[in-house]
């Protein structure tokens, strides 16, 4: 890193998924109140939050990145109605560390709870109660954003609602969000109530998940993507509602925060056909009974992943790449069997293989991933030309049934393909700040001379 | 006055928009205490203001001042700060305010290290001075550094104002202990804040939140001096034994 003497360094960063590493300064921003300065024809700017995207969503190769973590202030709280207006660098982390033992809760909760607020209004995130809730989006009231020529705007569902569209799941391009104002959910107890149901194939996960999506708000399912015998798709199907508290103090409990780390890059041969077999069929074993019952505080029920620090260093310095695609299903098991049938042909998927049956409400951003149909998400360390023909494989396969693929979670994805996905993007481009731009951006508009 | 006092009157915090010093803001915002926030920018002190109310703070009260202005600060610590100490009682301050210079750029510009004394050597000194013979009973806290302990080439104008603070802090405290007036001296290494914005981050750099309940604790604990992170003082020991006469030729 060299210094430049104004607080801007020139860094190598890399996302979540530690591919690709590119080149970038970096300008840490301190103040909600410090304009942004004037626009410089050379260089775009990209707000940057947690880095928790996984591909080059996050990055701005040879620009610069706005680092938000510092700004991460609450501007107001409503402690009768759950209204939260909070700078976007603050994370649902602190976030939930602060609106829990107040009895409020995220609307929507990811994998993760190391993301900004700006990282999930800018990916309009998803999660376990997509079939009830929706997005992250939906309960957005309104954001602060700084623009480069027009300055402040304040944008929200019913208020310059199109630069709104555009902002939600705007992939950080339609200026700086400052403040985001968003609709907290009511709780009595950090706990739930969870269930876990062993099913040996695929067809089993979706009988598993139209039966459970009626009386439970939290469902998702864990899905075996190494072995294919007897059956393809062998797995465990989670699903929870917030638990009635058992006593008043209760919400004031904190699960123990994690404390193991990954010190360094695993090395890559520790990662194998065997390896990922061995681990896939002890989690599958794990447990004996059919259906398992448990109460569970929310950090081990929402962010099991988030207890080990860095896990992302087991995949070793060549990083990984993740897939995550939706497809219409209406009751038709083909397309995802196909894909699936696809992963498991190359051997090498990882622990992390996670299915969801998406419900229907509508998702309020221009370029939103989420639709109705089944997602499916994995990961695989990156093996060179191997890996990237597979995911080439993979997009084809989703294209051909009318799917789509998460930009969060992308690293290849051709531009063909992510104008056939988000077929609004044309709209979208005319809210894009000139000054803001991103590696993604630039990767699949690529060969699109004029975008507007 | 009695040491129950501490841990119910206002905390007063100089430097308030530090980052570190805003760290420590939400501890005590977060237990319900009552705050006055000194710094130099309206703007930003309105926004720690915002901020630490949503968080549980009883009231939340501020005041702008440059800090390096010796005499407007004077003023205030002998007129003003009565007044509110009157209005809600403080028993706990903290200074947080420091600059670190461009040790290189003005190592030969006398004006420019001396504009860096106000700040990081006067202006500490002159609130101990003023207050302390008013806080029986209560704490006073002071951010020095751990580049205090022994003067280096590539930081010593940062670092004699830093030493200059603590070794006045221990006499200080040595004259008013039997007063109960409590002096902490606070020896952060690095930590990730604006102030180290430029430098690369390290495996020996701090979160400012980890610090912070750093300076919670050590003012729970009445602690003399601390080290943050408690490592720092080994490190500071071994650096400490290092005869001068090798010790100059190294580049430090
Ligand atoms: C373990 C793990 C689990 C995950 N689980 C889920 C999941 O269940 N569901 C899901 O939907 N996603 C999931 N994700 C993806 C993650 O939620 C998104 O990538 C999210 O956007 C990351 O937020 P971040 O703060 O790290 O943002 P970054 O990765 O730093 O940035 C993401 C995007 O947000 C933009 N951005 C950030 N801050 C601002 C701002 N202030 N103003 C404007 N734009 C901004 C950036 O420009 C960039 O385009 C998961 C990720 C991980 C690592
Ligand atoms: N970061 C480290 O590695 C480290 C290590 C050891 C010790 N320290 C000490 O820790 C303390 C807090 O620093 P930090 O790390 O939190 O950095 P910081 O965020 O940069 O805080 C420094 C603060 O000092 C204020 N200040 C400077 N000159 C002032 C003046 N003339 N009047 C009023 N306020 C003035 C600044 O105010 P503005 O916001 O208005 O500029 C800023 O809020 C400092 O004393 C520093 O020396 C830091």
């Amino acid at each position: 890193m060299t210094t430049q003497g104004n607080g801007e360094a020139s860094a190598e960063v890399s996302s979540w998924g530690r591919y690709p590493r590119v080149r970038q300064e970096v300008r840490e921003l301190q103040w909600r109140s410090e304009p942004l300065g004037a626009p410089s024809s050379e260089r775009t700017v990209l707000p940057y939050g947690q880095g928790r995207t996984y591909g080059d969503g996050c990055l701005n190769e040879g620009g610069t990145l706005l680092a938000t973590e510092r700004l991460d202030r609450i501007v107001s709280f409503d402690p009768e109605t759950g209204v939260l207006e909070a700078e976007a660098g603050l994370t649902l982390y602190d976030l939930l560390h602060f609106a829990v033992p107040k009895g409020w809760f995220l609307p929507v909760s990811p994998g993760t709870q190391f993301v900004s607020l700006g990282g999930a209004v800018a990916n309009d995130i998803h999660g376990k109660n997509h079939h009830r809730a929706g997005t992250f989006g939906r309960h957005v009231l309104g954001i602060e954003l700084e623009r480069s020529e027009e300055g402040r705007i304040s944008c929200g569902p019913e208020h310059e609602s199109e630069l709104f569209r555009a902002t939600v799941a705007g992939l950080g391009l339609t200026g700086l969000m400052r403040t985001v104002t968003v609709q907290l959910k009511k709780i009595e107890s950090p706990y739930f109530d969870v269930e876990t149901v062993k099913f040996d194939r695929v067809e089993e996960f979706f009988e598993l998940a139209r039966e459970s999506d009626r009386e439970y708000e939290y469902t998702v399912a864990w899905i075996d993507c190494i072995h294919s015998t007897p059956h393809i798709g062998r797995g465990l199907f989670m699903r929870g509602n917030h638990s009635a508290a058992q006593s008043p103090q209760e919400l004031q409990h904190v699960a123990s925060p994690a404390r193991l780390r990954v010190p360094f890059s695993f090395p890559r041969f520790a990662l194998n056909r065997y390896s990922l077999g061995l681990f896939n069929t002890c989690y599958y074993q794990k447990q004996r009974e059919k259906v398992k019952k448990s109460r569970e505080h929310y950090r081990p029920f929402f962010y099991p992943l988030d207890a080990v620090h860095h896990w992302n260093r087991i995949y070793g310095t060549r990083g990984f790449l993740q897939f995550q695609c939706v497809v219409p299903c209406e009751g038709d098991i083909i397309p995802i069997r196909r894909i699936l049938e696809r992963v498991v042909r190359y051997g090498k998927a990882s622990f992390l293989a996670v299915i969801k049956e998406f419900g229907d409400l509508p998702s309020p951003g221009m370029l939103s991933f989420p639709r109705p149909g089944v997602t499916l998400c994995l990961d695989f360390p990156m093996d060179g030309a191997r890996t990237l023909q597979l995911f080439s494989e993979l997009e084809a396969l989703v294209l051909e049934y009318g799917g789509a693929m998460y930009p969060a979670k992308d690293a290849c994805m051709t531009g063909k393909a992510f104008q056939q996905f988000f077929p609004e993007w044309r709209t979208f481009a005319a809210f894009r700040d000139p000054q803001f731009s991103s590696s993604f951006w630039r990767r699949v508009t690529d060969g699109v001379i004029d975008e507007r | 006055m009695t040491e129950q006092r501490t841990g119910q009157g206002d905390i007063l915090i100089f430097g308030a928009t530090s980052c570190i010093a805003e760290h420590v803001a939400r501890q005590y915002a977060a237990a319900g205490r009552g705050l006055f926030l000194v710094a130099r920018s309206e703007e930003k002190l309105e926004i720690v203001k915002k901020d630490l109310l949503a968080r549980g703070a009883a009231r939340v009260r501020t005041a702008a001042l440059d800090l390096g202005e010796l005499a407007s600060l004077q003023r205030w610590l002998r007129e003003d700060f009565h007044a509110l100490h009157r209005e809600s009682p403080i028993d706990t301050v903290l200074v947080a305010h420091g600059v670190l210079p461009d040790q290189g750029a003005i190592q030969d510009q006398w004006s420019e290290i001396a504009r860096s004394y106000d700040v990081n050597l006067l202006s500490p000194l002159l609130i101990v001075t003023e207050l302390a013979p008013h806080l029986s009973g209560g704490v006073i806290a002071v951010i020095t550094s751990v580049a205090g302990d022994r003067g280096r080439q590539s930081n010593y104008i940062y670092g004699a104002a830093k030493g200059g603070v603590s070794l006045y802090l221990q006499g200080v405290r040595n004259r008013f202990a039997k007063q109960g007036v409590h002096i902490l001296d606070i020896r952060p290494g690095f930590v990730d804040t604006p102030m180290t914005a430029h430098v690369k981050k390290g495996p020996l750099f701090a979160s400012p939140e980890q610090v912070a309940s750093g300076i919670v604790h050590a003012v729970r604990k009445r602690k003399d001096i601390v080290y943050l992170p408690w490592f720092w003082r080994f490190i500071l020991f071994i650096i400490k034994l290092i005869p001068e006469s090798l010790f100059k030729k190294l580049s430090l």
